[in-house]
Order: C-alpha cells, then sequence, then structure tokens
C-alpha cells in the first residue's frame, strides 16, 4: 500500500486517491477553431512516458482538492506533488 | 503412548501438563510448548502422510515453517487444511490427520473472529533472535516506537533451539531479560506468534498474528482468532534468520531423514530425541552441534559423514570424546527403509564422485548442506541477492532505503557476530531517523565455538542413474529428473524452471528446494550459480488464510450498506431490497402470494391510474453556489442552464469530453446564484468529483462552490394522476393547481414548521411531484404523504416499477441503456443539446464524423411481435436477409436489449434497445435469439406510453 | 396536519447495543446539531469569525465554535456544528455573512451523523480500520481528519485523550455503528464485565 503525499493533509494511503490523468493538458481556448485532429489530440491522445510523468491526482476520501504530482512510471515513486495553479517542473 | 523418546528433562515444554490429541485416529499426549510434531516424534512418530504423486511415505523434515513434508488437515475443533505439523502449537482437543499434499477445506462457516490491526511506527524488527533482540533493544533505548514481529511462541529464535550460553548463563535467561525490558518501554509493541508475510512499498508491512490458534477449543469467542497487522515503519530490520538447506541424494525423502538443525531444536527446545541411532551427514560445521547435543542426550550416532576433505579440528575431538566416528570427505549416497529410513549408504568422495557405498544402519539421518539467509522480505523491497561463493548462499547485495538486514538473514553464522550486527543494524536505522545511538551496556559474551572450517557447497550426490528418487521438492515430489527434463527443454531462467517443475510452489514455497533447484540446474547446465539466480520472492512468507485477509470485511460487514432515512419502514413493509451501488433500495413489495412480475405490474398499474410513492432519496445532490454557479452549469452540461428560471426545474444531460453521455439529472435554480444539481444514484460521487476537477483545475477563476448534499434531502416522488390530490392535502398552503404550479417548477413550503420543497418532476410521465425535505424529518413526511394517499389508494414502489414506468417513456438510465458509447443524438435527445451555447464540455466532439454516421447505434423501442417474450436484457439484435434467411454466420450484430420488461400498461411487453441506424428502421422487423429461437421484434420509436405527453399535467 | 414533525436519528436501533458497551469503550450517538459547510477563499475571510472562532487554516485542525465544532475540510471549506438556530435560518445568516467576501454555505445537517468514541480502548478500536496515526502524540485535541474508517468515508475529530467524534454520511451510519460495535467487542462486550 503505496503512500501518497496530499499537498494539505500529508502522506496517505494509495486507495483515498483518484488519479485523473496526464496534467497540464490544458481545455483549449476555442474547441470550434480546431479541427478534427487537433480536436482528437486534446481528447485522446496523452503522453505514456517510462519514467517520470506529471499527473493529476485528487484526495478523493480526504480533502477533495485535486493536484498535481510528479511520478515515475516505472518505480511508482512520487517525486513532488504540487498545486493545480503552479507550473510544471522541469521533468528531466 | 508412551513417550520413549522424550528426554528426561530440559526442553522449554511443561512437563506438569499433559495435553490429549488424536493423529490419524490414534490417541497421544504432550505438553504445552509442544508443537504437534515434537509431540509425534516423542512418540517415536515420524510418518506423516504419504507424498502427492507418487506415495512415498514422508515424515517431519524440520523443527519449522522450512519443513516440506510434514503437512496435516486438523479436524478438531474446526476443519483446516495445508497446517505444518511442526508449526501447529499442541492443545488439549486436536484431531488432526496427515496430507498426501491437497486439503479439504471446512464445509461448515467458520465461526471464528479475524481482524486487522494499523501500527504505525519509526522501526519494526523482524525476527527476535539475538540479531532482531539486539536491534529492538538500541531503538527502544532510544525512545523509538518500535515494533518486534515474531513468528515463534515466545522470543529467542535460533536460541530456542541451542544450548548456547551468553555471559556464562543459559541464553534463555539474557532472552527473557530482553523482553522484560522491551516491555517497559512504553512505545514498543512485541508480538510473538506474529509473521511478518509481506513487505510493500513505503514501509508497509503485513504480519500475521496467530493469537488463539494455540488454545485450540478453549479460545475465546470474542477474540479475534487472527489478526493482520499492517504495520507502516519509518525503518525496518530484517533479522529473519536462515533456513537449513539439505543436500539431494537418493531416497532423501524417507521419515526419519531430517535437517540437523532442526533435530538440535526438537532436543534443546521440547526435550525430543527424534531418533535413537543416528548418521549425521554435513558440508558444514554446523551440524556437528547436532551431533554432540544429541549424543550427549543419548541417542547413539553411528557416525558423521563430512563431505569436506578435512574435518574441523574442534569438532573431530568432540565426537571423539563422545565415540563418535567421524568420515570426512564422504557423503550418503543413498538409503534403506520403507516407512522410515533404516540405513544410510556412505561412500568416499573422490573427485567429486562418490566410491562404493557402505550401509550404516540408523533411524535417523540428519542432514546439512548450508544455511540460505532468509532473505525473502528484503527481496520483497526489491533488493538484489549475490552469490557469496565462501557462504554457499545468497545474501543482500546492496544497502536499501528503510530497509536493512541484520544477523544470519545477513550471513553473520556465530551468535557473537549475530549479537553485535544486530546491535549495528538498529543504530544505523536510528541515525536514519537522525536520532542518536542510545548509551547500552556492553553486549554479552557468546560462547560460540571456535572458528572452524568454511563450508562445501554440495546441492547434490550424483546417484548413478537418472535421479528421479533424488527428490528437490518433497511436498511436490519433483526430482533430479525433473530438473534434468526441464534443462534438457531448453529452459535456462530459473522462473520457468519452477514452472516446468513446480519446484518452490508448494505450501513452503521452496524455503529448502529454491536454492537446491538453482545450484543444480546451474550444474546440469555448466553454468555458475550466480547466472542462474533465484526465483523472485513474492508474499506471503508462509500461507496465509483468506478468512485473515477478509477480517472483519464478512457478512453485513463485507461492503457498506447504505440506507435512506425510510430504511426501516420498507423493511416493516415487506420489501425486496435490491442493491444499487452500496444502496439498498426496495425494488418491490409484495402482498401475500405475488411474485416480482405480479408486484410490479400492480404496482405499475397503481401508479398509472391512481397515485404510487417512491423513495428517491438515494439520487445524488449537489448544490452549486455563487455567482458564476450558472456559468459552471452552462459549460458541463449540455442545455442551457444560465436562462433557467428561480423556481424552475429543467432537465439536463452531461457529457465527458468525447460527447458520450455520462449522467442526466434535474436542475432546480434555487436563486440567481444556487442551484440544486440532481444526479444518478449510481454518478453522484462521480459527478461531484467530475464538476470539483474543472472547477479546481481548469476555472479557477470562477466564483462557485460545490457541496454534496445526497443524504441532506430525502426526495419521495409522488407519481399518478392522483398525486395532486395527496400533495394538495398534505401542503394545504400550496396552490398545486397547474396554472399556479406549472410543470418544472419548484415550489416551497413548510410543514409543521419544517422546510418543505416540492418540484414538479416527472420520471413516469405521470403528473408527480417530488417532495424533498431534510433526512431528519424524512420519516415523518413520508408517513403524512402515505398516510393522505390512503383515500386515493396510495401504493408505494420500487426500483423496478421505476424502471417500467420511466423506460414506457423511453427515458434511458445512464448506465444501463447507455454504456459510455452514447450520445445525446444518439438517446434522441438533440432537444436537449443547445444549439446557443458557444461551447460546452463534449460540445466539440458531436461533429466529429464518427458522431454524424447515421449508423451510429440509437435509442427505440422493441416490441415482441407474439406479445408475449420478456426479451433478456443483454439479447443481440439480428436481421434477416431479404430472402427471409440469417445471413451466413458470424451473423452480423445490429445492437442489443438495453432495458425489458412487462408493461401493465401496453398489456405486453416490451424493450429499449440500442441498434444501429435504429431511428430509420422503426417499422422494421427484427429479431432477437432468445434460448434457441429467433423472436420476431417490431423496431418503434422509445416513447411508447403517452408519447404526446397529456399526462404530465394531470 | 399542522403538529410538529418528529424526527427521526439513523441509529435509533443501535442505542442499545452502544448502552451495552462497559466501559474500555464507549460509543454514543451525537444529538442532531445544525451544520453547514462554509466556503470561502481565507485570504479574503480572514477577520470572519465564526461563533467568535476564526476559520482555521491549518489542514486537520478544529477549532470551538460556540457550543459545536468548526472544523477545516479543505483550503476554503469547514464544517460548522453545534445547537444554535434552525439550520435553515443558520443557512441564511451564513450565507449573509460570507456573500461579501466570496464565500458560501449550504446547509448540511442531515448529510451526516455523528458517533462519540470515547474510553481507554477507542483509539484502538479505531486502528483496527483507520490508517492515518493516531498516536497520542501525534493525532492530538484539536485535530480532525478526512479519512476511511473501515469502508466508510469519516471525518474523525481527536477531542481529549481518549475521545474522539466520528462524523459519517447518514447513509453509511447503519453500517458504522455495526462496525464500531464489532470491533469492540474484545474490549467491551457487555458479557465480558458481568
Amino acid at each position: 500500500m503505496q503512500l501518497i503525499e496530499c499537498p494539505w493533509c500529508g502522506p496517505r494511503e494509495e486507495v483515498e486517491f483518484h488519479y485523473g490523468g496526464q496534467a497540464h493538458v490544458a481545455y483549449p481556448e476555442d474547441p470550434a477553431a480546431l479541427d478534427d485532429e487537433q480536436w482528437a489530440h486534446y481528447v485522446f491522445y496523452r503522453d505514456n512516458p517510462k519514467g517520470r510523468f506529471a499527473e493529476r491526482w485528487s484526495h478523493a476520501a480526504g480533502c477533495r482538492r485535486w493536484f498535481n504530482a510528479v511520478r515515475d512510471t516505472a518505480t511508482y515513486r512520487f517525486e513532488s506533488v504540487y498545486h493545480p495553479d503552479q507550473p510544471k517542473p522541469v521533468i528531466p | 503412548m508412551s513417550s520413549s523418546f522424550r528426554t528426561p528433562d530440559g526442553g522449554r515444554i511443561d512437563r506438569s501438563t499433559t495435553l490429549e490429541f488424536v493423529f490419524d485416529g490414534q490417541s497421544y499426549a504432550g505438553h504445552a510448548g509442544d508443537t504437534l510434531a515434537s509431540a509425534l516424534l516423542a512418540s517415536g512418530r515420524h510418518s506423516i502422510a504419504t507424498s502427492v504423486k507418487l506415495g512415498r511415505p514422508r515424515g517431519i523434515a524440520a523443527a519449522w515453517a522450512e519443513d516440506p513434508s510434514g503437512l496435516v488437515q486438523i479436524e478438531e475443533p474446526f476443519p483446516e487444511p495445508m497446517l505444518l505439523a511442526t508449526t501447529v502449537e499442541l492443545y488439549d482437543g486436536l484431531a488432526a490427520h496427515g496430507l498426501p499434499g491437497q486439503g479439504r477445506l471446512a464445509d461448515v462457516p467458520d465461526s471464528a473472529r479475524y481482524d486487522a490491526m494499523h501500527a504505525h511506527v519509526d522501526v519494526l524488527v523482524v525476527g527476535a533472535g539475538p540479531a532482531g533482540l539486539a536491534a529492538a533493544l538500541t531503538a527502544a533505548r532510544a525512545g523509538a516506537r518500535v515494533a518486534l514481529v515474531d513468528e515463534q511462541a515466545e522470543a529467542g529464535g535460533a536460541l530456542l533451539g541451542s544450548d548456547d550460553r551468553l555471559d556464562g548463563s543459559p541464553a534463555a535467561d539474557w532472552v527473557a531479560s530482553a523482553v522484560v525490558e522491551l516491555a517497559a518501554h512504553p512505545e514498543v509493541l512485541h508480538l510473538q506468534r506474529t509473521t511478518a508475510f509481506g513487505l510493500y512499498d513505503d514501509g508497509f508491512v503485513l504480519a500475521l498474528q496467530r493469537r488463539t490458534d494455540h488454545l485450540g477449543g478453549a479460545a475465546p469467542r470474542h477474540e479475534a482468532r487472527q489478526r493482520v497487522w499492517r504495520i507502516r515503519a519509518r525503518q525496518i530490520v530484517v533479522a529473519a534468520g536462515a533456513h537449513e538447506r539439505p543436500v539431494v541424494f537418493a531416497d532423501n525423502d524417507r521419515p526419519g531423514i531430517m535437517l540437523a538443525g532442526g533435530a538440535r531444536t526438537f532436543l534443546h527446545r521440547y526435550g525430543v530425541r527424534a531418533g535413537s541411532e543416528a548418521v549425521v551427514f554435513t558440508t558444514n560445521d554446523s551440524a556437528y552441534a547436532a551431533a554432540v547435543d544429541l549424543a550427549d542426550a543419548g541417542v547413539r550416532v553411528a557416525a558423521v559423514v563430512d563431505a569436506r576433505p578435512e574435518a574441523p579440528g574442534h569438532w573431530l575431538a568432540a565426537c571423539a570424546d563422545r565415540g563418535i566416528p567421524v568420515r570426512s570427505g564422504s557423503v550418503v549416497t543413498g538409503t534403506d527403509g520403507d516407512e522410515r529410513v533404516a540405513a544410510a549408504h556412505v561412500a568416499p568422495l573422490a573427485d567429486g564422485r562418490p566410491g562404493d557405498a557402505e550401509p550404516i544402519a540408523c533411524d535417523l539421518l540428519l542432514v546439512s548442506g548450508g544455511w540460505n539467509p532468509a532473505v525473502h522480505l528484503f527481496s520483497q523491497a526489491r533488493g538484489t541477492l549475490r552469490f557469496d561463493a565462501a557462504l554457499g548462499a545468497f545474501l543482500p547485495a546492496e544497502e536499501l532505503d528503510g530497509v536493512a538486514v541484520a544477523g544470519s538473514a545477513a550471513g553473520v553464522m556465530d551468535l557473537a557476530g549475530c549479537l553485535a550486527d544486530g546491535r549495528r543494524v538498529g543504530a544505523a536505522a536510528l541515525a536514519a531517523l537522525a536520532v542518536g545511538a542510545p548509551a547500552e551496556p556492553a553486549l554479552p559474551a557468546a560462547d560460540d565455538a571456535p572458528a572452524g572450517l568454511g563450508p562445501m557447497t554440495l546441492w547434490r550426490v550424483p546417484d548413478g542413474g537418472d535421479g528421479s528418487t533424488s527428490f528437490v521438492d518433497l511436498q511436490r515430489d519433483a526430482t533430479v529428473a525433473d530438473l534434468a527434463r526441464a534443462a534438457g527443454a531448453g529452459l535456462r531462467s530459473m522462473e520457468h524452471v519452477k514452472r516446468f517443475t513446480t519446484i518452490g510452489t508448494a505450501h513452503d514455497q521452496g524455503k529448502t528446494s529454491g536454492v537446491l533447484a538453482s545450484g543444480i540446474t546451474a550444474e546440469l547446465l555448466g553454468i555458475p550459480i550466480q547466472a542462474t539466480g533465484t526465483t523472485t520472492f513474492r508474499p506471503p512468507y508462509t500461507p496465509v488464510a483468506f478468512a485473515a485477509l477478509a477480517g472483519r470485511d464478512r457478512g453485513r460487514l463485507f461492503d457498506p450498506e447504505r440506507t435512506t432515512a425510510v430504511h426501516d419502514w420498507h423493511v416493516a413493509e415487506g420489501a425486496v431490497f435490491e442493491d444499487v451501488g452500496q444502496w439498498k433500495r426496495p425494488r418491490y413489495y409484495p402482498r401475500a402470494g405475488e411474485d416480482m412480475e405480479a408486484a410490479v405490474l400492480r404496482e405499475c398499474a397503481a401508479t398509472r391510474s391512481g397515485v404510487g410513492i417512491l423513495d428517491g432519496s438515494t439520487l445524488g445532490k449537489i448544490d452549486v453556489q455563487g455567482p458564476d454557479a450558472a456559468v459552471l452549469l452552462d459549460r458541463l452540461y449540455t442545455n442551457l442552464m444560465s436562462s433557467l428560471k428561480v423556481g424552475s426545474v429543467r432537465y439536463g444531460v452531461m457529457c465527458g469530453v468525447d460527447g458520450m453521455v455520462i449522467d442526466d439529472g434535474t436542475v432546480l435554480r434555487l436563486a440567481e446564484d444556487r442551484f440544486l444539481v440532481l444526479t444518478t444514484t449510481g454518478g453522484a460521487a462521480k459527478i461531484l468529483d467530475w464538476m470539483e476537477e474543472w472547477v479546481q483545475t481548469e476555472w479557477p477563476e470562477l466564483r462557485v462552490h460545490l457541496a454534496s448534499v445526497t443524504e441532506q434531502w430525502s426526495t419521495f416522488p409522488v407519481v399518478g394522476p392522483r398525486s395532486r390530490d395527496v400533495i394538495g392535502a398534505v401542503f394545504g398552503d400550496v396552490d398545486v393547481s397547474n396554472e399556479a404550479f406549472p410543470f418544472m417548477t419548484w415550489r416551497d413550503t413548510t410543514l409543521g414548521g419544517v422546510p418543505v420543497r416540492l418540484a414538479r418532476i416527472s420520471f413516469s410521465g405521470e403528473l408527480a411531484y417530488e417532495v424533498y425535505v431534510s433526512s431528519w424529518y424524512a420519516l415523518a413526511v413520508w408517513e403524512r404523504l402515505v398516510e393522505a394517499g390512503r383515500p386515493h389508494g396510495i401504493t408505494p414502489y420500487g426500483t423496478e416499477t421505476m424502471h417500467v414506468l420511466r423506460a414506457e417513456k423511453g427515458y434511458p438510465i445512464i448506465g444501463q441503456d447507455t454504456d459510455g458509447t452514447v450520445t445525446p443524438h444518439d438517446l434522441g435527445m438533440a432537444w436537449a443539446v443547445s444549439k446557443k451555447k458557444p461551447d460546452f464540455v463534449g460540445k466539440r466532439s458531436f461533429s466529429r464524423p464518427a458522431n454524424q454516421n447515421p449508423l451510429r447505434k440509437q435509442l427505440v423501442g422493441l416490441l415482441p411481435v407474439d406479445r408475449e417474450t420478456v426479451l433478456p436484457e443483454g439479447s443481440q439484435i439480428v436481421e434477416f436477409r431479404d430472402d427471409g434467411r440469417l445471413p451466413a454466420p458470424p451473423v452480423p450484430m445490429l445492437g442489443h436489449v438495453t432495458s425489458s420488461y412487462r408493461s401493465a400498461e401496453l398489456g405486453r411487453p416490451f424493450a429499449l434497445a440500442l441498434v444501429k441506424g435504429g431511428r430509420a428502421r422503426i417499422g422494421d422487423t427484427v429479431h432477437v435469439p432468445v434460448g434457441g429461437t429467433l423472436v420476431p421484434v417490431e423496431v418503434t420509436g422509445s416513447v411508447l406510453v403517452d408519447p404526446e405527453g397529456a399526462r404530465r399535467d394531470g | 396536519m399542522a403538529e410538529q414533525l418528529s424526527r427521526t436519528h439513523p441509529l435509533e436501533a443501535w442505542l442499545p447495543a452502544f448502552a451495552e458497551l462497559s466501559g474500555a469503550v464507549r460509543i454514543s450517538a451525537e444529538p442532531f446539531v445544525p451544520m453547514t459547510v462554509l466556503r470561502a477563499d481565507p485570504a479574503t475571510a480572514g477577520d470572519v469569525r465564526i461563533r467568535g472562532a476564526a476559520l482555521p487554516t491549518a489542514p486537520g485542525s478544529w477549532a470551538s465554535a460556540g457550543a459545536g465544532w468548526l472544523i477545516w475540510l479543505g483550503p476554503d471549506e469547514w464544517l460548522l456544528t453545534g445547537p444554535g438556530a434552525a439550520p435553515e435560518a443558520l443557512e441564511e445568516e451564513l450565507r449573509t455573512l460570507l456573500r461579501p467576501v466570496g464565500g458560501s454555505a449550504a446547509d448540511v445537517s442531515a448529510q451526516r451523523i455523528g458517533i462519540r468514541l470515547g474510553g481507554p480502548r477507542a483509539r484502538q478500536v479505531l486502528a483496527k480500520g483507520c490508517s492515518i496515526d493516531l498516536h497520542p502524540r501525534v493525532f492530538t485535541p484539536g485535530q480532525s481528519a478526512q479519512t476511511t474508517l473501515g469502508q466508510a468515508g469519516v471525518l474523525l475529530l481527536a477531542l481529549g485523550e481518549d475521545e474522539f467524534a466520528v462524523l459519517v454520511r447518514s447513509s453509511f451510519g447503519g453500517y458504522l455503528a455495526s462496525w464500531l460495535l464489532d470491533a469492540s467487542l474484545e474490549y467491551a462486550a457487555p458479557a465480558l464485565t458481568s
């Protein structure tokens, strides 16, 4: 049972959290201006790196806050957590 | 039975007690402190069962969990399969028998309790042997929060099975004082009979505590028999000891053949001589202690057979003192015997090949091929291992963050070394926690034998044949011949060899056989054992009952039952309940003699012709407040919510960004800056999460707040042409006329001073009112409604009738009539999709080509032509060719039935279905395979009752 | 039909079983009190006082507010509990108070119920199903946690050395009451003390 650090509540067991997929995928400013392929990229295409990945998580069973985390998809280690309004960390 | 093999004194058993037990139908007696194995051995019984495949007799081959063969089935006090005689503590009234490999689960419910307990510590020490005790003392003396867990009934570890002395006194004295000291530290949790069986992420260890197993039938009923400890540790010290390893030779599986250390443990801990005439076969110094101790206890030791060219001088002298012949440079090549070993074949070893063998009579053959450190937990922590040639064993090869290994688990094989290593690792754990090492007294002085000779690595003695009686895994009847077949088949990875031969897959998970299999495979392949490595160590370290893992999550506590505020009323009215997610919802209320179909037909007819009442409190409810509340809802619903007037209600659909429907429900505008959003019962949590995600991550600038109010407001639809009479009677101050209170509006009122909200919402097509009230007063209001409805024959109805009524109107249930691939247009709900709004979530996807395809599945109605068949939900839909026959297989599927009921109103069954190009097929006849026949059905529009909507205003 | 409506506590059926427990674990149902969820940006609501109390900003904390509690639920979310005005009147009062600072308030009096847990074994009872560290030096009076107890989401408050409040959604009340009684059995079974 992994621990995930909620930026507010501190470390909690992973079952308290919901996964929200890749972070920093902004809703397009004007979806109507996108062609089908560009829109499909927003809806369906996500990165799938082996290694560090910026993701959205929600402390669903706790404070209900969404936050972002950099997690290593190979080791599952959470390397950092940060608020949704903070910029994406530089991932080497 | 006599206890002729019990020593006159000694051991850690309580000789003043006598425990009666039955094994294989025969009565025996033992003492408190015995295991089933030690008590049987004390009576001279080695044989436990026959083997799983070959039917060969097998006995007790070790003293604890590493035993590969002594499996028993407990019958009394409660049936339990696949336990080791060596780990079952004896209790009065125990009845068991030997198991030929496969057990039998109890066919009566287990009435014992099992539970779980969380613990958080700074330092977890696994193993209360010398290293573990030293580590735990160091951590405890520094004031750390410590857990010390150990699988045995008492602390001491290997010291329990030896005659070691510390500071000149029996080592048990030091163990006892350590235990007393630990108990005096308030922050120490010391658990015996507790096996740390799995190590997981972030210092999480699961440990099984056998709390009352040893009490048998006398166990208190209110206490958990077993407890799973869920320990979160900042630092873990693995001091789990080492397992002795046998050497493989021909016919090495007979009862009476035992690990040398096991026999020594039976002697020192249980006061049991494991035989009367012993041969000891070893590759290392440790077995000499067993030979000498057994000889001192009166066992005739016929020979020590040492595979090494030279025997260690210190032990040669000790053997000479006792008249024990030592044959160095020799091996055991085979055995004789029937139910029990009768002789060992001993041959000199020359150039790695045994010469001519000579039988030596014995009823006990002790074997030691060295020691395997118990690296299981370290390996589960993804620690890598290396083969240590000097020790002839796999050892931790790296330092892990937070997991350290101490004592013989780390390859330290002498007592003084284990004590020092435990203290060192304990201090290192403190240092990692930034806690200084405490001032401690000097460690006690050990009386270790002088340094002797290094061990020889010997996996097997060649048997001159095909190895088919040279057993590697006794439990699986797997032999050197099986390994040769695996190598011959081209298998190189030990993971593959394991699956091919099944070696290491039994209850013991290869504690004695795993490394042997690696070593022998390496020999067969002509590669170093470093290249084969070991198989992956996985939890659990020893078997754990599913009952223990389930803990208290069984019976009523298996899954939470969510109930509404009116639940007890439903129960009293005899409702049959349906699980909707975790909710218990009344499905129907049968009257005497009614089955579900009859009850539902009655409830439907009563509601459509008079008035019915439903407990709709499980609907999800979200309070949406703030100046931008309407902006948010406009972005998330397909239709326009900002234009909704205060006092009005609108039905809305939510889609994902892919344009597929994810939920639906009504929205009440309570104020300019406040809405009440209703979700489906199943969608409540998901939709709140969904809305919060948008608000918190995409649109944090919106001034809007969301709160779940699902349980706050109980909701009772009062439905049917007489509903106006009922609502009018209960809420006399509300003008319930259609003019004053039109469809899709809400009104606030009070009842007995309690605020009540009424809403003209219909999920049935009938005139209907939803009554919202604080759940504090739910039952009182429900009872008022039922009372006022009595003159009108008000009929409580359940989810089944609700489904029929809504399906007759073509109202979909999200998640039943949809599956995540359905757009509002597919549902025929283009009317609920705003054309005015420039954007909302999902809008852009509607114009994707795939969503414009006229052959998309669309929601339609189906009427079985025979007016009789209720189509099973999920049935496939097919069509005939123009010639009236089915197309050639595979027959194309047009779609499937999503909802299907018998309709009282229509007087026939009907269904809703998702059908390719369904709306263009209205009027066509298609077919549904039902139980081997093809049922013709007419495709219709989805609204089958009152398509004009004439009834909703009464 | 104007007579008073009676209120029904979801744990009514469990009260006798609570009363039978011995002293090592005490369980009781908290009486009905108004509860309101409050939302505001602490940056603009710093001067707001609710029943004399400032909105607590430390995650996982609660403050006394009148005869009730003001509990941190999130960086801009609190739960106010405690006797006082009728729920709907309290909601209106708090909406009026918070609206000027961009906040809001919603009546959630019936959304949750409270269970009081006390006694020398109370922490062990909780530890059977709660994964957070409940050590008396770690989870101290004044602290709260939104977490999971058994399989129910709860809002857990440390009230005193051996005294806790467990707030749970009403629909889970029966489950949690059964769970707590079952967890208490070994410490406080009525038959054990007689």
